[in-house]
């Protein structure tokens, strides 16, 4: 297991199932089954050919060849992805399911969940009456593009649809994965640090837009707003802001306005 | 982060590699690792012995050339060595550095018998 964030294993459940064979990418490929030793003898050392095979391939090649897949097949269907991060606990589903009750009765919704384990986040979308797909990563720590095209594969989704994939809860491996979203959304609690931006760079620098979420409790909080922005703004000159608070409802609109804007650009 | 999966990558290759050159032995990997991206050699060390056991790589030697980070300031336009993504430029003190070199994460080859 992997000694930085314990990721890792080949039990990812998508759906509550094992994926066997995708219908868009052919075998199962995003955790590499480990082969068996070939039966093979060793020549003597001095017959023995020993060569060098020059390679030069990426090692995300594969997870990004997968997420454009993924990406052209969103663009066919006129969908709207976004990919949700964040740290576990700023409120992602809270957010998402406020979001669903705002939305729902505009447009064809779908979620994509991923956690290590458990269906209670699916279970709270469904409870809205969107479908929800719920991927249990077992020991890994973020989704990759296989598994969206597994999961999409249990999803029907008319043209138009938009589609939110609220990732494992982790600011760290999520960030190198592109799954084929039209922007990563990071999410902020102010119940965290103003320094998360500085800590996590790389999540804040690959997403487009950070949601800073809880604000309703910012008269209780030292939490200093001016300063999270500029630590963002340090690592992502480019992303843009908004403060919002899912309990309240305060800023949703800008939110949703986001959102409708990006959809136009998509289509 | 993900260095596991980031070894399993490595194996996929390795074996896509091992069909199209028909190979059933692997003795030593070379990985080309930047500085900037994000891998940190020790723990992928670590995920690489534990992904390739069993496999046709079980004991090769990991060999990981680190490359130096550069960059270039978008605020003046000058060209940076940059230790760290997310720093600062050294002439202005913006932090519009782009990243020119040093944030690859790539098997460079493969010797095999």
């Amino acid at each position: 297991m992997c000694t930085t964030c314990g990721c890792g294993g080949h039990d990812a459940l998508i759906g509550g199932k094992r994926p066997t064979r995708s219908k868009k990418e052919g075998p199962i490929s995003f955790r590499a089954p480990h082969s068996v030793v070939p039966h093979h003898h060793h020549a003597p050392a001095d017959t023995v050919q020993s060569r060098i095979v020059q390679v030069e391939k990426d090692l995300l090649n594969k997870n990004n060849n997968l997420a454009l897949g993924n990406r052209s097949y969103f663009a066919a269907q006129n969908m709207l992805v976004l990919n949700l991060v964040s740290s576990p606990g700023s409120g992602k589903t809270t957010l998402l399911v406020r979001t669903l009750e705002m939305l729902k009765d505009k447009q064809t919704i779908a979620v994509i969940e991923g956690d290590q384990q458990t269906e209670n986040d699916a279970e709270r979308i469904r409870a809205t009456g969107i479908p929800a797909i719920q991927i249990n990563t077992g020991k890994g720590c973020h989704l990759d593009a296989s598994m969206i095209g597994h999961a999409l594969d249990q999803l029907t989704l008319a043209k138009g649809s938009l589609l939110f994939i609220e990732n494992v809860g982790n600011l760290v491996c999520p960030a190198a994965f592109d799954l084929g979203e039209a922007a990563k959304v990071v999410v902020l609690s102010v119940t965290e640090g103003e320094d998360k931006p500085l800590k996590y760079p790389d999540m804040f620098s690959a997403a487009r837009l950070m949601l800073l979420n809880k604000c309703d409790l910012l008269p209780y909080l030292t939490f200093d707003v001016e300063l999270a922005i500029a630590n963002a703004r340090r690592v992502n000159p480019n992303i843009e802001i908004i403060q919002l608070s899912a309990t309240n409802g305060a800023g949703m609109d800008e939110w949703l306005n986001w959102i409708s804007r990006e959809q136009a650009t998509a289509n | 982060m993900h260095e596991m999966s980031l070894a399993e990558s490595v194996l996929q290759i390795i074996q896509d590699s091992s069909a199209a050159e028909n190979f059933q032995r692997v003795r030593g990997v070379t990985l080309e690792i930047g500085k900037l991206s994000a891998v940190e050699p020790e723990a992928m060390r670590f995920c690489f012995d534990a992904v390739t056991r069993g496999s046709i790589a079980e004991g090769a030697t990991l060999e990981i050339i680190e490359t130096a980070g550069a960059g270039i300031c978008l605020a003046c336009s000058a060209s940076v060595e940059m230790q760290e993504k997310y720093g600062l430029c050294p002439h202005c003190g913006s932090a519009h550095l782009k990243v020119t070199a040093g944030d690859q994460m790539r098997v460079k080859d493969i010797a095999v018998e």
